[in-house]
């Protein structure tokens, strides 16, 4: 996989949380994922095709969302229930757009499908091409968030 | 900037037409309808008298786009302002808008700030 690919999504996580959620989010390091359960309690995961067909995904647990989502809405959330999930579906959809916008720019454009979310402790995650799935860990305050994205080979 | 006007705010996630509502609220809208697809905005449309409409363009059933065209083919809202407010921030995503119409432009992420001033750009 292009590893151009993974930076517009990179940036594009940090500006969508910084600007809509008023937090400070840190990348950590890229890894390669070879399982498919998600490291968190709920995913949002959106299709791209384009000059390559891919998915990204981007799985929050659960304490975290709760703050980012009390966060985007000025009011304290307390469980993961469909406006959390609603949430998700949003962050996953900037991000996506972000992303693209970014990537336009170095000459690959790429549509996106409507994201869809999952919720539940150890649920798995299917990206719909069978390319290598790289996984980034992002840390804000003391919880996490790990953004998947999957491009075919 | 005229806050007791009605505006439609059309998006398909409750967690955006939340926050935008937040954001118009904090301006001093108070009258605020809501729809969550193109199809839907459109029945809204129907029967009230809307000021202003901002919509997202990746909506099932209806998308942004098709609404703003059907919204300038009526002679009810053919100058009804119209703000997209999108994910969709590629080149051509704007000139089509433009092109069908739209009176400005938001993509999102967005602060509170960069809405207001494109309120005021197009109510003013």
């Amino acid at each position: 996989m292009d590893v151009k690919l993974i930076n517009p999504f990179i940036n594009a996580t940090s500006n969508v949380l910084e600007t809509m959620a008023f937090v400070e989010v840190k990348a950590g390091d890229p890894y390669l994922k070879k399982d498919n359960v998600a490291r968190g309690d709920v995913t949002g995961i959106i299709g791209l095709t384009g000059v390559a067909n891919g998915t990204i995904s981007v799985t929050f647990q659960e304490e975290c969302i709760l703050n980012i989502v009390s966060s985007m809405f000025g009011e304290k959330m307390e469980e993961l229930n469909n406006e959390i999930a609603d949430a998700v579906g949003e962050l996953t959809n900037m991000i996506s757009g972000q992303a693209r916008k970014e990537l336009e720019e170095l000459g690959k454009v790429f549509k996106a499908a409507i994201p869809s979310v999952v919720t539940g402790k150890n649920h798995s995650i299917s990206h719909y091409t069978d390319g290598p799935r790289i996984a980034i860990p992002f840390f804000v305050g003391e919880g996490s968030f790990t953004i998947e994205v999957c491009f075919e080979r | 900037m005229d806050t007791s006007i009605k505006v439609l705010i059309v998006d398909d996630f409750a967690t955006m037409r939340r926050i935008l509502k937040n954001i118009l609220k904090q301006i001093g809208f108070k009258n605020l309808l809501e729809a969550d697809d193109g199809t839907t905005a459109l029945e809204v449309l129907e029967r009230e008298s809307v000021d202003l409409i901002i919509s997202d363009w990746n909506m099932p059933k209806m998308t942004g786009l098709e609404l703003l065209k059907s919204v300038r083919a009526s002679d009810k809202f053919k100058r009804t302002p119209f703000l997209m407010v999108t994910a969709e921030a590629q080149k051509q995503n704007v000139i089509e808008a433009v092109q069908a119409g739209v009176s400005n432009y938001v993509v999102k992420p967005f602060t509170a700030e960069a809405i207001s001033e494109k309120l005021e750009k197009i109510l003013k």
